[in-house]
């Protein structure tokens, strides 16, 4: 386990709305460091609208989910927030009063006063395929996800899936599989047209098999996979022995840990005080689609509200000493400063 | 208004009124067809609106675009009707639709 890190507060999402609160919380000289489940910064903007309009953003009438990620990014960049990427917040831990140590599931530890939940829709978690008795076989020879690529040395790998996760993890471990078969619904990618040369040639080529269709039915024991049947757009099914599967079928919302951290909840919704967006836990904050109140509107503009009026909060015990007077970027010299523009 | 029929794969028929322009996932939605889960809003991106649009409408309706195909390698238990939803706009043509929804969308 790394060492602790210290920082005034974990923002839990980086998402549109916990990329402001780092505006926000910066501009009262409170640091922030974020976890994301996803490797890159945007949540749903960047994982379900890169490319679609947004046109409820005030003052902006259109702008893509990706172009409003990378705008924040720009907006933020003055207060130096530090990200987490590919990690998900698992525990929340009260240690003062109030001081927090969350911890990620890559056992990663941090020290904070506040912890701020902007999770969205929850945790963005690999879509699992609806075949029957797939269970026992998760993590021991169906995964998710590639963490060790030695562990797939030798193995005769099924990958189940058309897009560039498929297709990647196909090129990469086609070289130490003994065997890897490559399985599609139809004959048709949408990963990377070089990928997908790539992948033709080492067909072509006898290095490795292509088949079109859907897996259907799983054989094994214990967890450990031998073989699956595929069955064809005609219905015929053909059995392939494999030791490992690795379908690939995106992601979808889960709401994952949140539920296991003792906060009030409403239909998977965390409860707030609606002048601070404080959940029953103090110290514990939640802003944007993942909270509830009275008349909430699961809105970026309704989130970068919540996370101004969080920072006010905030600050009363990240500096529970000092006054705070309220300032415009403006007219402010003190802000401006901050900003790095005077 | 165009009628539209989703029946969910438990078999609960649900016969409604379609607002004209409207997508067949946002009639599902506004009238509780709860298999139709739509993630993305209607954004394409998801591919949890799937449904199995009937044999004898099927030519009216047409096939996926390209773009709506490959959001269709993400969902489960493909068919050669599958079509996601929010690609399906009512028009006056599609009165009496009948689809129907799968078991799993993803989640």
């Amino acid at each position: 386990m790394s060492d602790t890190i210290k920082t005034d507060v974990l923002i839990i999402g980086a998402g549109p709305v916990g990329l402001f609160a780092v505006f926000e919380l910066g501009l009262l000289d409170i640091k922030a460091h974020l976890v994301d489940i996803l490797d890159k910064v945007g949540g749903q903007c960047a994982e379900l609208y890169p490319e679609k309009p947004i046109y409820d953003i005030p003052g902006i009438p259109l702008i893509t989910g990706h172009g409003l990620s990378e705008a924040l990014m720009e907006q933020i960049k003055p207060f130096h927030p530090t990200f987490h990427l590919g990690e998900m917040v698992t525990t929340i831990e009260k240690i003062g009063d109030p001081l927090f140590l969350v911890t990620t599931d890559t056992g990663k530890t941090f020290e904070c006063k506040s912890v701020v939940i902007a999770a969205g829709g929850g945790s963005f978690q690999p879509k699992r395929p609806p075949i029957a008795g797939i269970e026992p076989y998760e993590d021991k020879s169906v995964f998710y996800a590639v963490r060790r690529m030695e562990n797939f040395r030798g193995k005769d790998i099924m990958i189940v899936g058309g897009g560039d996760s498929a297709l990647d993890w196909t090129l990469n471990l086609q070289p130490i599989a003994k065997r890897l078969t490559l399985v599609h619904r139809r004959d048709d990618f949408r990963g990377a047209p070089d990928s997908v040369n790539k992948m033709r040639a080492l067909v072509a080529a006898g290095s490795m098999d292509l088949r079109i269709g859907q897996v259907s039915e799983l054989e094994g024991a214990d967890g450990q996979l031998a073989a699956a049947s595929i069955k064809d757009k005609d219905g015929a099914v053909t059995r392939v022995a494999c030791d490992a599967m690795l379908p690939f079928f995106g992601l979808t919302m889960k709401l994952g840990p949140v539920a296991g951290w003792s906060l009030e909840m409403d239909d998977e919704l965390v409860k707030v005080d609606v002048s601070t967006f404080e959940t029953n836990r103090p110290g514990i904050f939640a802003i944007g689609d993942i909270n509830t109140y009275p008349g909430k509107l699961k809105l970026i503009l309704s989130g970068f509200h919540e996370g101004a009026l969080m920072a006010q909060k905030v600050h009363h015990y990240v500096y529970p000493e000092k006054r705070l007077v309220f300032q415009y970027t403006t007219s402010s010299t003190s802000l401006q400063k901050k900003l790095g523009v005077v | 208004m165009p009628n539209v029929t989703f029946i969910e794969h438990d078999g609960t028929v649900h016969t409604v009124e379609a607002e004209l322009g409207a997508t067949v996932m946002e009639t599902a939605l506004k009238n509780d067809v709860s298999s139709i889960v739509a993630e993305c809003g209607g954004g394409c991106t998801c591919a949890t609106c799937m449904v199995y649009v009937d044999d004898a409408w099927m030519a009216l309706v047409g096939p996926p675009s390209a773009d709506e195909e490959y959001q269709l390698d993400s969902a489960f238990e493909v068919k050669p009707t599958s079509r996601l939803s929010c690609q399906i706009k009512i028009t006056e043509a599609l009165d009496g639709l009948i689809v129907r929804t799968p078991a799993y969308q993803g989640r």
